[in-house]
């Protein structure tokens, strides 16, 4: 073997080596800055008026923006991603919920998401500690307009394009 | 309370249902990232030959097309049972494999005698056994994928597992040394020819365990608590277990001398503590332990010798392993000789001269290794394996059960930390145990274990990426049977 081929192929490797690594990376690099996007939004979350009437303005706003993800932003799940589907989703200690959040303040089935024409509803489904949409107790199906928390015990969460 | 007063009552889907986003499996990017790896692997082969052989024969392939047959096995496998796992956990696990097959082939040719070396059969040797400890594996861990549907399926099993943890870790301390000891480490059961380790599938026993309970115990373990100095520390009470496990610790630190595995296994609980109850104490009160287990049993080592007195050695190899270059600090010496070698970019594979150094084919495969790839293709392996756990603890932070994160966080860190042990040891940052290298070093029990570490990891990510379909869960838990109540455990009073 003539050393020259030798050599070309030493580096080839070791540069093969690290197109493979960086390939990796390409392949997961939406979920590695993802992470640091979110910790963003989550910093300034966007203000909503105490009324819900107000709530409802931002969502009009971004008709053209629907929720893709639901986010847990803060509590013991904090940072888990839901992909949203056409499929309602149940929150609750119940092993069976989609969302099992471990905190003190929930109930066993305690609040439910599901889609309407484009939009997303949050629903109470009849919890001790209630379910709160920014500051409002929700009392019947509310729309939930995009990076508006909804609060459940110590467990907050936003859906998110 | 249901869904009767919605403002549209009908619940048609229309086309432009904006919640509707197909989600990718990824499955395509998994399989090309698989064909790339596995190029980088029949290219060692080819490199090594060209450079031993002085010509690249013409089965130069065989190796590397047997684990590229047996991981695109795998990857329909997950294909099929884990559609939505991670794309990047298979072709990275699948590189360092396949790279650690070429070099204990490589390790084979360089101490064959010449008149024999083109035609060394794949199967021949070490590199041929470990080949066929990786087909092994691999299938092993395609059947666990088959036969774990649903991660949260295994904290059924969890006491039965932690059992069998804790038997598996004594076994090798109670048996007499010659059925146990390797190189001064109780760490074996030898069965005729044959040796396990049994430590290694303990650690997936044991955290499969720790997951479970401190899903059960989190909130006391979180909330019951003393102010000190600033930092909230647990009760007492609620120390009981980490104690056991930090005593569990010592013992095989004592008498299987093997300072890697106990702290592999110590590292091991206070993270999935840490991870439960969000609490720095944990991490605290765990490196308090750990260091001073470790300093007590290196000052006892000094003073009364007997079982410490392995661990005193090491750690007097690992202060000055130049004092007695040619005993005691031999092995340390010649390691970090290899990679002083290797330098920026390595000798070339087959370039090296890993005969010199003592048990190249286990705990210095890294120095070995380094020697002919260099600084430069090191740094990738270390961030191939950063990317491994990177991804595990993704999988965790992604997953919506508190038992899945438990799990994926303590494996992925578990396998980073083993990365750690061995790599700190070989470069003289710790002192040197025998741990084995993931995936490279020779060994079908460490090699096993960890395929089955990863599978596990792979189920969990499945889990944490599949989209949501249907209300409940219990339509999409495809295992059948109802779930562990884990929430539903009868609460503790606490009282501070």
């Amino acid at each position: 073997m003539p050393e020259l081929v030798i050599t070309v192929a030493r580096f080839g490797f070791l540069i093969l080596l690290w197109i493979f690594v960086f390939t990796v990376v390409g392949v997961i690099r939406r979920d590695l800055f993802a992470g640091a996007r979110s910790s963003r939004l989550v910093a300034a979350p966007r203000a909503v008026g105490a009324s819900l009437g107000q709530a409802a303005k931002p969502a009009k706003a971004k008709r053209g923006r629907a929720a893709h993800q639901l986010v847990v932003t803060a509590g013991q799940l904090a940072g888990t991603r839901i992909t949203l589907g056409e499929a309602q989703i149940t929150i609750g200690r119940a092993e069976d919920s989609t969302l099992v959040i471990t905190d003190d303040y929930a109930s066993a089935r305690h609040a439910r998401l599901m889609p309407r024409d484009g939009q997303w509803f949050v629903e109470d489904l009849g919890s001790t500690n209630g379910t709160y949409l920014d500051r409002a107790k929700v009392t019947g199906p509310t729309p939930v307009p995009l990076g508006v928390p909804i609060r459940i015990g110590r467990t907050s969460l936003e859906l998110r394009p | 309370m249901t869904a009767a007063a919605l403002p549209a009552p009908s619940p048609a889907t229309t086309g432009e249902q904006p919640g509707v986003r197909l989600a990718r499996s990824r499955r395509n990017a998994e399989l090309s990232l698989l064909l790339v790896a596995m190029v980088l692997v029949a290219a060692y082969g080819a490199m090594v030959e060209a450079k031993v052989l002085d010509t690249i024969t013409a089965d130069f392939w065989m190796p590397a097309a047997a684990v590229t047959a047996v991981f695109l096995g795998l990857h329909l496998v997950i294909r099929f049972l884990a559609p939505f796992a991670d794309p990047a956990l298979l072709p990275a696990v699948a590189l360092l494999n396949g790279l650690g097959v070429g070099f204990l082939r490589r390790l084979d040719l360089g101490s064959a005698p010449p008149a024999e070396r083109e035609d060394l059969a794949i199967f021949a040797g070490t590199g041929g056994r470990q080949l066929a400890w990786t087909l092994a594996s691999v299938v092993l861990a395609a059947g666990l994928l088959a036969l774990m549907r649903d991660h949260r399926s295994v904290s059924r099993y969890a006491y039965t597992l932690g059992l069998a943890g804790i038997v598996l870790v004594m076994i090798p301390a109670v048996l007499p040394s010659r059925f146990s000891e390797i190189n001064g480490a109780k760490l074996w059961v030898r069965v005729g020819g044959f040796s396990i380790q049994p430590g290694e599938f303990a650690k997936l026993a044991l955290l499969v365990f720790f997951a479970y309970y401190l899903v059960r115990k989190r909130e006391v373990l979180s909330l019951a608590s003393r102010r000190f100095l600033g930092i909230d520390f647990p009760r007492g009470r609620d120390l009981g277990p980490v104690v056991v496990v930090w005593l569990i610790s010592v013992l095989v630190l004592v008498f299987e001398k093997d300072l890697g595995t106990s702290l592999l296994y110590f590292g091991m609980f206070v993270v999935t503590l840490y991870i439960a109850t969000e609490r720095v104490s944990w991490l605290l009160i765990g490196l308090v332990l750990f260091f001073g287990g470790v300093y007590l049993a290196y000052v006892l080592g000094e003073v009364v010798g007997g079982p410490f007195a392995n661990f005193y050695l090491r750690a007097q190899i690992w202060l000055d392993p130049f004092a007695d270059p040619y005993n005691d600090g031999y092995q340390l010496v010649q390691g970090l000789l290899a990679l002083g070698t290797g330098g920026l970019f390595g000798a070339g594979p087959g370039g090296g001269q890993p005969g010199l150094l003592p048990e190249v084919q286990n705990d210095f495969i890294f120095a070995g290794i380094g020697e002919e790839i260099g600084l430069f293709g090191l740094s990738a392996l270390l961030v191939v394996y950063l990317l491994i756990v990177e991804r595990g603890l993704r999988a965790a932070l992604a997953v919506r059960d508190s038992f899945g994160k438990l799990l994926a966080g303590g494996l992925a860190f578990t396998l980073g930390l083993q990365v750690f042990v061995i790599v700190g040891g070989i470069s003289k940052l710790i002192p040197l145990t025998g741990q084995t290298t993931p995936f490279l070093s020779a060994g079908g029990s460490s090699l096993m274990a960890n395929w089955l570490l990863i599978a596990v990891l792979l189920r969990i990510s499945d889990g944490a990426r599949r989209p949501v379909t249907g209300g409940g869960g219990k339509a999409a838990r495809p295992s059948g049977g109802p779930p562990e109540q884990l929430h539903g455990a009868p609460t503790e009073v606490i009282r501070p």
